[in-house]
């Protein structure tokens, strides 16, 4: 009887049953119910907006990039959503005609494949399935990591491509004694792709691509010093680094750029969110500005009308225009200072007619439009009439309103004599300027130079609280090393009609607009710095001393709060200095050449350190420095290495600290104790993660754990 | 400069029998350098040299101007403060103040002069003394960068030209000739640096009497850094890296028994740990004795610190001891550094809650943090009996001078959104029902009196439950920069506390009652406190020239330090752009050789020998010098205060160090490289190249420092004409 054979064709499948089991309860926990509650709930208001912007091909501005949004449109467009809803408020009711299932499956599913990934990452750590379920399970079980992923939020996007990229860079690392293998393109390739979707979804991202560099390049030094590695031999260390920086640099850059594309020409029609871009961005967009712009003038010449926009200046997220109006400065301010009362010039922020400005020609005394129009080039001296009070720009040695240590700027005719116009104002072009080059609307961006006194106009971002009612910025002259750029015209009529009229070329290419659009995301970031009632610091993260209200039902104590399991919350705490403290004191040891572990498990520890630990530090502290306004789920990324350390942390304690049977028998038993807390305090605090029962609200305060939570309870 | 004398220095090195072990340098270059006893006659000399020169252009000119420059008019103020023994409040620690002080005083200075604002003339005042005390100090910086560059490298050409570029940079010098807190740290961080260097060089002879006697100069100056500004904090993380890496080398020389690595771990203690922190806490025992008398910075200290200045109103405080309805009181905030309640006509602006009137915390005395305090149903009439508060009273509290009730009510607080606003409300007393407060003191029973000072008192509204608070947030420009107000719903925040301070009532007997005495410890922690407060809330001036510290190295911008105008005597901290701009290069140049050298070290590339030795000393001083400058400077991008250029003189020393440092690397790289004959011409010319040109730019800079009348530089007839070589510079 000879061997038994294989068969021709056949496939070997090995079921892994624990991991199966923990998907499918993931799953289970993060869809049931999903409708439920059926109104808007949190930030849902915001991406649920978006959602609706890319059904309705409209352009938007966000402070996130593109991809989370994209897969929850993708969602949207699964469920037929035609994006007629208004996401006006948090706790709106949704309308039959919003698939909200559709809406939410996106990111309860990404959410549910979250705990198999951790049991994946811990195994290919190198560490047992125990410890694998042990990680999956405290991530499934975990209430906060629930909560955000069973609404419209991009969280759970981002906690996945986090986590994959990590999965991915240790596959890889698993075959680097078979490099330039297919495996090992694949899986360096998937790294990057998946580092490409974090920094997409959102720029937390970024915390990531510093950790998997660190990591890689420690990598690299360590081949550096494999001298049988030749830096000339092909696929040898000149190949290694190639294949790294291709496929960790290149390839994720290219994806992103390309997901910003997909944006663009998802959303590329004009919308409530125009006016924030610069004039030129905006003429790219369908309707909107462009509809305007095509019929009108290229080049200003003296004579024409002109509205000025300021490039960069954001009033409350809005754009603003240099505007004149009939008030005068106070003749004294509040501390005493003078003025010269005269017309005040500011930065509206709303098209208005005491927006407009005629140029003129110093030298005439007309304002008509020459026959051929005589066109404005760099370095030309104008004066600015506005248009509906007839009085010309001006700046003169007066004190400006909020900076005294500024020229004031005004608006100015001769029927004050106490103190000579000042009017004549020297146009730049800022954009590589050449003495030929013409003033052209919408493209060109200026700087006016006060001739007399040399300061350039320059608009402060200070609201004027005392002068006027309406919301204006202060105009003012500086000295022109600090001026920021005055503006671009935006709308041009010239009177004489001339045939020199707009094309239909678009104004800006895909890279200017990229560009543009993402230094305004990067800048605006940095604005949002008012508090909010829910926000917090990251000092009270690790602890979790305050949750975030997501919703609460109309009429009872129903609610939904986002905050964690305190027993995982807390005992990661435990992990990560049980982590350090058996650091030092291996550390020591080993200086003193005592080795307790074998070259193996050290090497093992001391990748988990710097990859787990390494990822909680890079996820967490730079929090500190960020002064933008923050919430507890600004944790979950660090919440989720966190985990990943305790668990491992817990293996570690059993293998390595304990040394006699008996000691580890009462450590599996504590652990079974302690896991069944968890199991526990899961189900204590899911009335406020599913929000599905009325609580009274003795109920509220007996799950108020710290004085510092703040659960709502209504008087009914 | 007596360059001429180092040609002998480095044929010490040649005969350098390659010795011993890597991590012993010291001993290593002991031998190494070879016979030290026969250049020493030498490289005293040039020590000498750089002793004269140092002393003769640091003391030229040192008395003018004879008027307040910059920073004087702060803290010669304070030195007058210690003559006068007034107590004031400052954001630096005392000891640099304390010693200015001293000598004013030793030298005959009466502290009478007002030192009001830069431009003062001195006229008779005898402000020699002082000057001439920092400038004493700020000049040990350039002989000890001489003996620690020596030191670590034992070379006589590092050692001079580390020396060199201090005593040749215009900056340095300017920044030692005035009454100013940045010598005296200079000198000390110096003098850490130099014990530490010392003390390294005593590896071999551990629990020798130099060896402690090193190590205990090292812990005294780092603690006298730190008490004189808080950026001392740097070079005591630096002495701490050295001893942590000290100590972590002798755990790993398993020949050592534990008990002597933990002799080594206890001394280290000692010296550095505990000789420092008494040395620190003995400053402030110092500073709290001397000034005994009210003063200026009352304001900022809470009641009972009060009561210990002579001069206070609670120094055996006499006024009415229990609270009465109709009492006029004022309302400080029960925390370190908490300010008293106060309020003003101006009103929050728009989209911030009402528009109603602002109430603050204000840490000054002033008429405005008066309040009346009154019954909760009913205005106050003549006729109405005494009738004292007690705990768990509704009262109302009316400002004294606007009318308007302490009122709060369901709206965001401006800057903490999540209390309450707090606002004025009202016309003449009169408002609603949201200005009911209760009453509540701590440890009080029930219907127990409110007690002037000592009650801790808690209000809590009436309708919403929630609870008068202030805490250390700063109100924006419209707020004056005071502290914020609001209304906190977590009742029992211990920011809620406050006590009266003053209060007056003429219905009832003044008495006198001891006040609470703080504990001197109390009193210590305090003062901390109101510092780190002070310190974050030092913001811009609208108008002030900021200063980045990106700009730093590249002596981007400098620092007025007196006149503007054509005719003013006009001195302008600058560095001397040659030193700072060669100082640039050679960081550049020394991360490039520390990357060089990590790579081939990381490839398995052996140097011979001796030429391995000499770098891994070298390239050891260099990088402790580095890690000095980081230290020093890279913080600075992490602080929210305000900046200025001054601050990164103390990392400019460790650059110079580390470019002399770097200077003998790139000497003994060359040498192992080229013929001796053809090294040498280089080292000579190299010498004479380095010595003129650092000649040279003295010579053209100077008059930033010693000051110069004139116009601008952009006149032909300026004496900076042709100099200003950044257009940012405003010379």
């Amino acid at each position: 009887v000879g061997p038994v054979r294989a068969p021709l064709l056949s496939i070997k499948t090995e079921l892994n049953i624990p991991l199966l089991l923990l998907t499918v309860v993931a799953m289970a926990t993060r869809m049931w119910r999903l409708e439920y509650p059926n109104s808007v709930v949190f930030d849902e208001m915001h991406f649920g907006r978006f959602a609706s912007m890319y059904i309705r091909k409209t352009f938007f501005f966000d402070v996130h990039p593109p991809l989370g949004k994209l897969i929850i449109a993708f969602g949207a467009y699964l469920g037929d959503f035609n994006g007629n809803f208004t996401w006006e408020r948090i706790g709106a009711d949704y309308p039959s005609a919003v698939p909200v299932w559709y809406l939410r499956l996106f990111p309860a599913l990404f959410g549910s494949l979250l705990v198999p990934l951790t049991y994946q990452t811990t195994v290919e750590l190198g560490y047992n399935h125990w410890t694998a379920a042990l990680a999956g399970g405290m991530v499934l079980f975990e209430n906060s990591l629930v909560t955000q992923s069973r609404f419209l939020l991009i969280d759970s996007f981002l906690l996945f491509f986090i986590l994959a990229t990590l999965l991915c860079l240790l596959k890889f690392w698993r075959l680097k004694h078979s490099p330039f293998s297919l495996s090992w393109w694949a899986w360096l390739a998937g790294t990057g792709a998946m580092l490409a979707c974090a920094c997409s979804v959102k720029y937390v991202g970024v915390f990531t691509v510093l950790l998997v560099g660190g990591m890689i390049f420690h990598e690299l030094w360590n081949l550096i010093g494999d001298k049988r590695l030749s830096v000339v031999r092909a696929h040898d260390l000149t190949s290694h680094f190639l294949a790294r920086a291709g496929l960790l640099a290149v390839l994720p850059v290219v994806l992103y750029l390309l997901l910003f594309h997909l944006h663009m020409e998802l959303a590329n029609r004009s919308g409530p969110h125009d006016e924030m871009m610069t004039s030129a961005f905006q003429a790219t967009l369908e309707g909107g500005l462009s509809r305007i712009t095509k019929s009108q003038p290229v080049s200003i010449a003296y004579g024409s009308q002109i509205t000025l926009r300021h490039t960069h200046g954001m009033f409350l997220g809005r754009p603003c225009w240099l505007h004149s109006h009939l008030a005068t400065y106070p003749v004294r301010y509040h501390d005493n200072r003078g003025s010269s009362a005269q017309q005040q010039v500011t930065c509206y922020s709303f098209k208005d007619i005491n927006n407009w400005w005629i140029v003129k020609d110093p030298g005439r005394t007309t304002v008509y439009v020459d026959d051929p129009p005589k066109l404005i080039h760099h370095g030309d001296i104008i004066q600015l009439v506005h248009g509906t009070s007839s009085r010309a720009l001006n700046s003169h040695n007066v004190a400006a309103p909020l900076s005294p240590y500024s020229q004031e700027v005004t608006c100015y005719i001769d029927y004050n004599i106490s103190l000579p116009a000042q009017n004549l104002w020297r146009v730049e072009l800022v954009d590589g300027a050449d003495e030929g080059d013409t003033w052209k609307s919408i493209q060109s961006h200026i700087r006016l130079v006060h001739v007399n006194t040399s300061a350039a106009l320059k608009v402060q971002r200070e609201q004027n609280n005392f002068l006027v009612s309406k919301p204006v910025l202060i105009v003012f002259c500086t000295t022109v090393d600090q001026a920021d750029v005055v503006g671009n015209d935006e709308e041009t009529f010239n009177q004489a009609t001339y045939e020199d009229t707009m094309d239909d070329q678009p104004l800006m290419g895909f890279l200017g607009m990229f560009a543009e659009l993402q230094w305004k995301m990067l800048s605006t970031n940095k604005e949002l710095q008012q508090e909010h009632k829910y926000s917090s610091s990251p000092g009270e993260w690790p602890l979790m001393e305050r949750g975030v209200a997501y919703w609460l039902h109309p009429r009872t104590n129903a609610q939904i709060h986002f905050m964690g399991n305190p027993v995982v919350w807390w005992s990661g705490v435990v992990g990560i200095l049980g982590y350090l403290a058996l650091l030092g004191v291996l550390l020591v040891r080993r200086r003193r050449a005592c080795f307790d572990m074998d070259d193996e498990s050290w090497q093992r520890y001391i990748l988990t350190g710097e990859l787990v630990l390494g990822g909680w530090v890079l996820h967490y502290v730079p929090f500190f420095l960020m002064e933008r306004t923050l919430f507890l789920h600004h944790y979950l990324p660090a919440l989720v290495f966190k985990i990943l350390l305790l668990a491992v942390m817990v293996e570690n304690i059993h293998t390595h600290v304990l040394r006699w049977p008996v000691h580890r028998n009462v450590f599996s038993a504590l652990c079974a104790v302690w896991v069944t807390c968890i199991y526990l305090s899961y189900r204590k605090f899911a009335p406020l993660t599913y929000g599905n029962s009325d609580l009274s609200a003795d109920e509220v305060t007996d799950l108020k754990w710290l004085d510092s939570w703040d659960l709502l309870i209504q008087v009914l | 400069m007596g360059r001429g004398k180092q040609q002998n220095g480095p044929t010490k090195e040649t005969a350098a029998p390659p010795n011993g072990r890597a991590q012993t340098g010291t001993k290593g270059r002991h031998q190494d350098g070879g016979k030290p006893e026969q250049l020493g006659l030498q490289t005293w000399g040039v020590f000498a040299a750089v002793v004269a020169l140092t002393l003769g252009t640091r003391f030229y000119k040192l008395e003018e101007p004879d008027h307040i420059c910059w920073d004087e008019t702060h803290f010669g103020k304070m030195g007058s403060y210690y003559i006068n023994r007034t107590f004031f409040f400052d954001v630096h620690p005392p000891l640099g103040k304390m010693l200015i002080g001293l000598a004013g005083h030793l030298t005959g200075y009466d502290g009478t002069f007002p030192f009001d604002k830069p431009g003062d003339k001195y006229g008779e005042t005898k402000y020699i003394g002082m000057r001439s005390f920092c400038v004493c100090l700020g000049s040990t910086v350039v002989p000890l960068a001489f003996l620690t560059v020596w030191e670590l490298t034992w070379s006589v050409p590092a050692a001079a030209l580390a020396a060199a570029l201090l005593l040749f940079d215009t900056g340095c010098l300017t920044l030692s000739q005035y009454i100013l807190l940045d010598p005296i740290m200079l000198c000390f961080i110096m003098g850490a640096v130099f014990c530490q260097s010392k003390f390294d060089s005593l590896r071999n002879r551990p629990f020798s009497t130099c060896w402690w006697v090193w190590m205990c100069g090292a812990g005294c100056f780092i603690a006298l850094a730190f008490s004189v500004k808080f950026v001392g904090l740097f070079i005591i993380l630096w002495v701490g890296l050295k001893t942590v890496s000290d100590l972590w080398d002798l755990l790993g020389d398993l020949t050592l028994p534990l008990m002597v690595i933990f002799k080594h771990f206890l001394a280290r203690a000692l010296c550095l740990i505990v000789l420092p922190a008494a040395i620190y806490i003995t400053c402030f025992a110092v500073h709290f004795h001397t000034l005994y008398k009210s003063g200026s910075g009352d304001g900022f200290m809470s009641s009972a610190f009060q009561s210990t200045l002579e001069g206070n109103k609670l120094y055996q405080a006499n006024m009415p001891e229990d609270i009465a309805y109709g009492s006029t009181i004022t309302l400080k905030n029960f925390r370190p550094a908490g300010g008293l309640l106060h309020s003003h006509w101006h009103l929050y602006p728009e989209g911030l809650g009402a528009q109603q009137q602002q109430i603050t915390a204000y840490t000054h005395k002033d008429d405005n943090n008066l309040w009346i305090i009154k019954r909760y149903d009913r205005n106050p009439i003549p006729e109405d009996p005494l009738q004292f508060v007690q705990n768990g009273d509704l009262v109302r509290l009316e400002h004294v001078a606007t009318q308007r009730n302490l009122h709060t009510h369901q709206e965001p607080a401006p800057i903490t959104k999540r209390h309450f606003q707090v606002t004025g409300y009202g016309q003449n007393g009169t408002g609603d029902i949201n200005d009911i407060w209760k009453v509540e003191v701590v440890g009080g029973a029930e219907k127990s009196r409110i007690k002037t000072v000592r009650s801790k008192v808690r209000f809590i509204h009436y309708m919403t439950g929630c609870a008068l608070h202030s805490h250390s947030k700063t109100l924006p420009k419209w707020g004056w920069e005071q502290l914020e107000v609001t209304c906190n719903p977590f009742t029992r925040d211990k920011n809620n506390l406050w006590n009266v301070e003053d209060h007056i009532n003429n219905q009832l007997p003044n008495g006198t009652f001891a006040v609470y005495q703080p504990s001197f410890l109390g009193k210590l922690l305090e003062s901390h406190a109101v510092m780190v407060q002070g310190n974050s809330g030092l913001k811009a001036k609208e108008g002030e020239v900021t200063s980045q510290p990106w700009q730093w190295p590249l002596n981007y911008r400098g620092q007025r330090f007196s006149g503007v105008n054509a005719t003013d005597y006009k001195i302008y901290l600058l560095g001397n752009p040659v030193i700072w701009w060669g100082n640039l290069a050679l960081l550049a140049g020394t991360m490039l050789v520390f990357l060089v050298e990590a790579i081939r070290t990381q490839r398995g590339f052996v140097d011979p020998p001796h030429l391995a030795e000499r770098k891994l000393v070298t390239l050891s001083a260099a990088r402790w010098m580095a890690t000095g400058w980081a230290l020093h400077y890279l913080p600075f991008y992490f602080m929210g205060r305000v900046l200025y250029f001054h601050h990164y003189f103390p990392a400019m020393l460790f650059q110079s160090m580390l470019s002399a440092i770097m200077y003998d690397y790139f000497l003994q790289v060359v040498k192992h490289k080229v013929q001796p004959g053809v090294y040498r011409r280089i080292h000579q010319w190299g010498t004479a190249f380095i010595s003129i040109i650092l000649l040279h730019s003295f010579y053209l800079f100077h008059p930033l420092s010693y000051g110069m009348f004139g116009p601008l530089a952009d006149n032909q007839t300026s004496p900076m004409y042709g100099l200003k070589w950044m257009e940012s510079w405003e010379i």
